[in-house]
C-alpha cells in the first residue's frame, strides 16, 4: 500500500502541474436516486455544446470480500460509446483515505488529459464519499421523492455540501413537496458567499430539467471564478489531500515498529486483567508530548 | 500491495438474457475482484473501448445467441490492435465444444458452458491473470 501511495504521488508530480483546465463537478445522492442516468444526460448535453468529458464513477467495495460490482456503465452506455467521453469505474476499496487519494488522482489525470469537464459520481453515504464529492468545484446533490423527506437529506449531511440540488424522477409523486422542503431548508441555512443553491426538478428518462441543470453548473462556475474563490477552494482541497496522505503514511510508519506492537499486546493483557486503565494503555503507545499543546 | 483483478463483464449481441452474466459477476465480486458490468447489447467496439478505459485485466463475455464465432475473435482483434493483447478474453454461454476448441486455438481463453461451477471460473481467472502479470 505504501509503495502504491508513493508511486501515485510520483505520478502526480508530473500530472498536477498540468491540471486546472477542467471544471470539476461532484455528483452525489442516495442509492437509487438515478445518479448515473442523470449524469449521462448531463454529459451528453455538454457533448452537445462541444465539450469533452471525463467521469470517475465510484461504487462501494464489499468490506467482507474486497470485491466490488461496478455498474455505473450500464446506465451510461450512450456516453460510453462517445469518443469524447472517458469513464473510469472505481471501487471505494474501503481503506482509510484510500478512496479520496485514489479518486482524486483519477480526477487529476482526466483533467491533465485535457477534458473540459470532469465529473465524479459517489454514493452520498459516509464521510469519505462526501469528501470526494466536495473536493469538486461544484457539488450536485441528487434526491428523489422516494429517498425520504428533506430531514433525511439533512441527516445524511447532504444539505451542507450541495451547490445545486436536483429532484430527480420528478414525474413521481411527491417531487413538488420535496422541492418545497428543500427550498425551505436552504432558506434557513446560511447563504454561502453569495450563492443560493438552486433546486431543479429533473427526469433523466424524459430529459426534463437537463438544460437547467447544465445552466446551474455554469452559473456556479461563473460565481466561483469571480474574485479568487476558486483558487482558495483549490488551495483547501490540496491542503486536505496532503494532510490525508501524511496522516496515512504516518499511521503506517507508526504501526510498523515491532516494539510498539509488542507494547500494545502487553498493554492489552494488562487492560484485560484490570491492572491498567484505558487512557494509560493509550498513552503508553504515544510519544511524550513536549508542551502538551494540540495542533 | 496486491493489485485487484479487474474484470469487464459484457453481453454482446441481441439476446436479452443476462442471468448467467449476473451470476458470474456476483461470484467474481465475492471472490474479491472488481467487476465492471456493462449490461446488454454491447458491440465489440463498445466492449473494447470500455475495457481500455477501465484498465481491465479480463474481458468476460456471455453469449447465448449463437454469435460467439464472430464476437470473440472480433473483440480479440480490436484488443490486439489497441495494444492490449495481454487482456484475457474468456466467457461462456451456449457454445458447442468444437467451437470452444477453435476459439481457444485462436487465442481466446477458456470458455465455460451451462452448469459450470462458478468456483471453477474464479480459479481459472485468478490463475491466468497471475500468470500473465508474472510475465
Amino acid at each position: 500500500m505504501e509503495n502504491a501511495a508513493q508511486a501515485r504521488s510520483a505520478i502526480l508530480d508530473a500530472v498536477i502541474p498540468r491540471t486546472g483546465g477542467a471544471w470539476r463537478v461532484g455528483l452525489t445522492g442516495p442509492p437509487g436516486a438515478g445518479k448515473s442516468s442523470l449524469l449521462e444526460e448531463i454529459v451528453l448535453a455538454y457533448r452537445g455544446r462541444g465539450k469533452t468529458v471525463g467521469v470517475a464513477a465510484v461504487d462501494p467495495t464489499s468490506p467482507f470480500t474486497g470485491g466490488a460490482l461496478l455498474g455505473d456503465r450500464i446506465r451510461m452506455a450512450r456516453a460510453g460509446a462517445d469518443a469524447g467521453v472517458f469513464i473510469r469505474s472505481l471501487g471505494s476499496r474501503g481503506s482509510r483515505g484510500g478512496l479520496s487519494a485514489q479518486t482524486e488522482a483519477v480526477l487529476d489525470l482526466l483533467d491533465a488529459f485535457g477534458k473540459d469537464l470532469v465529473f465524479v459520481e459517489t454514493l452520498g453515504v459516509g464521510q469519505m464519499e462526501l469528501d470526494v464529492a466536495e473536493s469538486a468545484y461544484t457539488t450536485v446533490v441528487v434526491l428523489v421523492p422516494e429517498s425520504g423527506d428533506g430531514i433525511q437529506a439533512m441527516k445524511a449531511g447532504l444539505m451542507e455540501i450541495g451547490d445545486i440540488f436536483l429532484v430527480n424522477k420528478c414525474d413521481h409523486e411527491g417531487a413538488g413537496a420535496l422541492e418545497m422542503e428543500l427550498r425551505a431548508a436552504l432558506e434557513l441555512g446560511a447563504e454561502r458567499e453569495g450563492w443560493r443553491p438552486p433546486v431543479i426538478q429533473t427526469s433523466a428518462i424524459e430529459g426534463r430539467g437537463i438544460e437547467e441543470a447544465v445552466e446551474a453548473i455554469e452559473s456556479h462556475r461563473a460565481h466561483l471564478s469571480a474574485d479568487g474563490r476558486l483558487s482558495e477552494l483549490r488551495r483547501r482541497v490540496l491542503e486536505r489531500r496532503i494532510r490525508a496522505e501524511v496522516d496515512e503514511r504516518a499511521r503506517q510508519v507508526f504501526w510498523r515498529d515491532p516494539e510498539r506492537r509488542a507494547r500494545l499486546e502487553e498493554g492489552l493483557a494488562k487492560l484485560l486483567a484490570g491492572s491498567l486503565g484505558f487512557e494509560e494503555s493509550v498513552r503508553a503507545l504515544l510519544p511524550e508530548e513536549p508542551g502538551g499543546e494540540d495542533s | 500491495m496486491d493489485r485487484k483483478i479487474r474484470v469487464l463483464v459484457a453481453k454482446p449481441g441481441l439476446d436479452g438474457h443476462d442471468r448467467g452474466a449476473r451470476v458470474v459477476a456476483a461470484a467474481l465480486k465475492d471472490a474479491g475482484m472488481e467487476v465492471i458490468y456493462t449490461g446488454l447489447h454491447q458491440t465489440p467496439e463498445m466492449i473494447v473501448e470500455a475495457a481500455l478505459q477501465e484498465d481491465a485485466d479480463v474481458v468476460a463475455l456471455s453469449i447465448l445467441s449463437g454469435s460467439h464465432m464472430s464476437h470473440f475473435p472480433r473483440v480479440k482483434e480490436l484488443l490486439d490492435a489497441a495494444g492490449a493483447a495481454d487482456v484475457l478474453i474468456t466467457g461462456g454461454g451456449i457454445i458447442p465444444e468444437e467451437d470452444m476448441k477453435t476459439l481457444e486455438a485462436g487465442g481466446i481463453g477458456r470458455l465455460f458452458g451451462p452448469g459450470t461451477d462458478t468456483r471453477e471460473v474464479v480459479k481459472y481467472i485468478r490463475e491466468e491473470v497471475e500468470a500473465r502479470r508474472g510475465r
